[in-house]
């Protein structure tokens, strides 16, 4: 990252979001800016509230107090500027989520075609360059079931980045995959870390964390605990959570 | 494996087998199948016992005491009721039409299953063989009709996809137009009054208008009762539910007699009142069902197909509606052929379809009696129709599979 697109304009900005799950208070005033091209890195416990609140971004979950502005849009009910904020924001789930009725090529162009308008040829050479970024054209032709399972979360990167979206966000894209699997997928993420994409990525990754990330958040009981870059949350944790929450997942 | 490494190359790597193969005799199958323990021999001697009397007293009949002229002298009734001769070119023109859309489409989706196509390109040949003299022309310009299909398609193949399920499309409200005509009797197609329509011919359209109005209005009900807006989910719920509650015989009296009721001054035709019945009972069970479709998709494919941005209508119909609808093909070809079957209840307000038909034969005078012949002849011909059916569910679904997951 140049240091002119880490001074630019925020392209998120989170303001005290909260959020409650019946009488549950999920997400408790979450602040948050990510700049143009910066790589962010949410983890905490299981039920911290990382994923909640990655997929308010995108109005996968709704926030019920506080403000969310992505790329200039403030997220609202208007369906039309939810939309518009979807189509700049690609995602990839834990559960890879792929149409399985679609072939792999049908799964990357299905929404170019039917959102962006574009020609079939046009997105399918697209698709095909995205395949080999990440590392299986040969599969094109086939369906989702037949693949592995870091192939499909390759798949599904494939997919998210075939919209040419501004920001990808990432929940837990490596949570659902065998030991061997899960460097394919890293692979690909850090691919696209350094091509100055702007992440958000809830792992527990830490080496991945430690390799690309720029600024690094984590999350306790739905607020953001504690802050930093690698270097300031790995070498000198301010909490004692944080503390106590990295010595349980590094000690082994 | 010490040794392994000098014959790596040639040899498959360590411990792969072909799978064991099993052969058998015939005695060694029956041993195995039909009398592996005392009592399996037992009940396979008594079932076997059985099924011999069984069969030799129904050839017996079949071959010597049953009088099947009956079918013969009214197979024109059976077919297509009091349809008037010298219009039946037309419902001839509909299966000629249909022979040939069959004959493409298994050329095109039918993997190359050459026995198939030929056994029914050659099937309306043999009719045409034991057939009367009137039906023997029609039949082997269905047989031609058939294989010129099954050669178009390979002629330009894969390329005529299209056009293949857009002459589907085209068909069924041809075939309505042929079958009705317009006009009086100096038009080009006069028109037939749908009293005349009558036996298999009735039947079939009136299953094929069924399945083709109640499967969209029941999809469209299924999404009813899965919106966000409560007006729209209130009255989707009580139609269904109210519909489910009535049975089928009880719509098709009210679409007869209410109907004209609820609209005073227009009249509609009797035919269309009970088609309109059979569309808006099959919707409410189609709802059902497909909601049970939509029901196993999970979350994360709405969610996959929200975060591309896809708005509710695209998500429905590219996303989730494909996969919820292959799901529920067993379920929904069965509900089909029990339409099919429900349609002989339109008896009941006075069109003569197949099973009115054979009520009417039996009342002539010369074939008093003669019900285990009419019956028969009849469960055979919807008995064909359901096995096409289902044998055309099953293809259906192994075309559709797309390997696990």
């Amino acid at each position: 990252m140049s240091e002119q697109d880490r001074t630019n304009e925020p392209i998120i900005i989170c303001r005290d979001v909260h959020k409650w799950y019946g009488h549950y208070h999920a997400l408790r005033g979450i602040n948050m800016e990510v700049r143009k091209g910066e790589v962010v890195v949410i983890f905490g416990p299981s039920g911290s509230g990382k994923s909640t609140f990655i997929r308010t971004i995108n109005r996968l979950e709704e926030h019920q107090r506080g403000e969310i502005i992505v790329d200039g849009i403030r997220l609202t009910h208007d369906v039309r500027d939810i939309e518009r904020i979807r189509i700049e924001t690609g995602m990839v789930f834990q559960q890879f989520n792929l149409f399985p009725h679609l072939t792999v090529m049908d799964n990357i162009t299905l929404a170019p075609i039917w959102v962006r308008r574009w020609s079939r040829e046009q997105a399918e050479e697209i698709g095909m360059q995205l395949l080999k970024r990440v590392g299986i054209p040969e599969q094109a032709r086939k369906y989702p079931g037949q693949l592995s399972g870091g192939q499909q979360q390759r798949v599904a990167i494939a997919r998210a980045l075939a919209m040419q979206p501004k920001i990808m966000l990432f929940d837990e894209p490596t949570s659902a995959l065998d030991p061997e699997m899960i460097k394919e997928v890293l692979d690909v993420m850090i691919e696209l870390a350094d091509s100055g994409m702007t992440m958000m990525v809830v792992t527990h990754e830490m080496g991945f964390a430690r390799a690309v990330a720029d600024t690094m958040y984590f999350f306790d009981q739905g607020t953001i605990v504690e802050s930093g870059t690698p270097e300031q949350i790995f070498g000198d944790p301010r909490e004692d959570r944080t503390k106590l929450f990295l010595s349980q997942i590094l000690s082994h | 494996m010490t040794t392994s490494t000098s014959t790596s190359s040639l040899a498959p790597p360590a411990g792969v087998l072909p799978p064991p193969t099993e052969r058998y005799t015939v005695l060694g199958w029956l041993r195995k199948n039909l009398f592996s323990t005392w009592y399996n021999a037992l009940l396979t001697v008594i079932f076997a016992a059985v099924i011999i009397l069984v069969a030799r007293g129904m050839a017996e009949w079949a071959l010597t005491q049953a009088r099947w002229e009956v079918i013969g002298a009214n197979l024109r009734l059976f077919l297509v009721g009091q349809y008037p001769a010298a219009t039946t070119w037309r419902a001839w023109a509909c299966v000629v039409l249909l022979a040939l859309l069959i004959g493409l489409s298994w050329g095109i989706w039918g993997r190359g299953q050459r026995a198939g196509a030929i056994a029914l390109g050659v099937l309306p040949f043999a009719l045409a063989l034991i057939a009367q003299e009137e039906a023997r022309v029609p039949l082997l310009i269905t047989g031609a009709a058939g294989l010129i299909g099954f050669a178009l398609s390979f002629w330009r193949g894969v390329r005529l996809q299209r056009i293949a399920i857009i002459a589907w499309v085209v068909y069924f409200p041809l075939v309505i137009v042929l079958i009705s005509g317009f006009g009086g009797a100096d038009s080009p197609l006069p028109l037939v009054p749908t009293n005349l329509w009558g036996g298999l011919l009735l039947t079939l359209l009136l299953t094929v208008v069924g399945i083709v109005f109640s499967f969209p209005l029941g999809v469209l009900l299924a999404l009813g009762r899965q919106s966000s807006l409560p007006i729209v989910r209130s009255l989707s719920v009580i139609y269904i539910e109210v519909v489910r509650g009535v049975p089928l015989i009880t719509v098709l009296f009210m679409a007869q007699l209410m109907l004209p009721l609820f609209l005073p001054g227009v009249t509609i035709d009797r035919v269309v009142r009970a088609m309109a019945g059979i569309v808006l009972f099959s919707a409410a069970y189609l709802a059902e069902n497909v909601r049970g479709g939509l029901q196993a998709i999970p979350r994360g494919q709405y969610e996959a197909a929200r975060a591309l941005g896809l708005n509710t209508w695209k998500m429905m119909l590219l996303i989730i509606l494909p996969q919820a609808l292959k799901a529920i093909i067993p379920i929904l070809v069965g509900q089909f052929i029990a339409l099919f079957k429900d349609t002989s209840l339109v008896v009941i307000v006075g069109l003569l379809e197949l099973m009115g038909i054979a009520k009417a034969v039996l009342a002539q005078p010369d074939f008093l009696g003669l019900q285990a012949e009419v019956y028969l002849f009849v469960a055979l011909i919807y008995g064909l129709f359901c096995y096409l059916m289902s044998a055309f569910s099953q293809r259906l679904e192994r075309r559709l599979s797309t390997g696990r997951a």
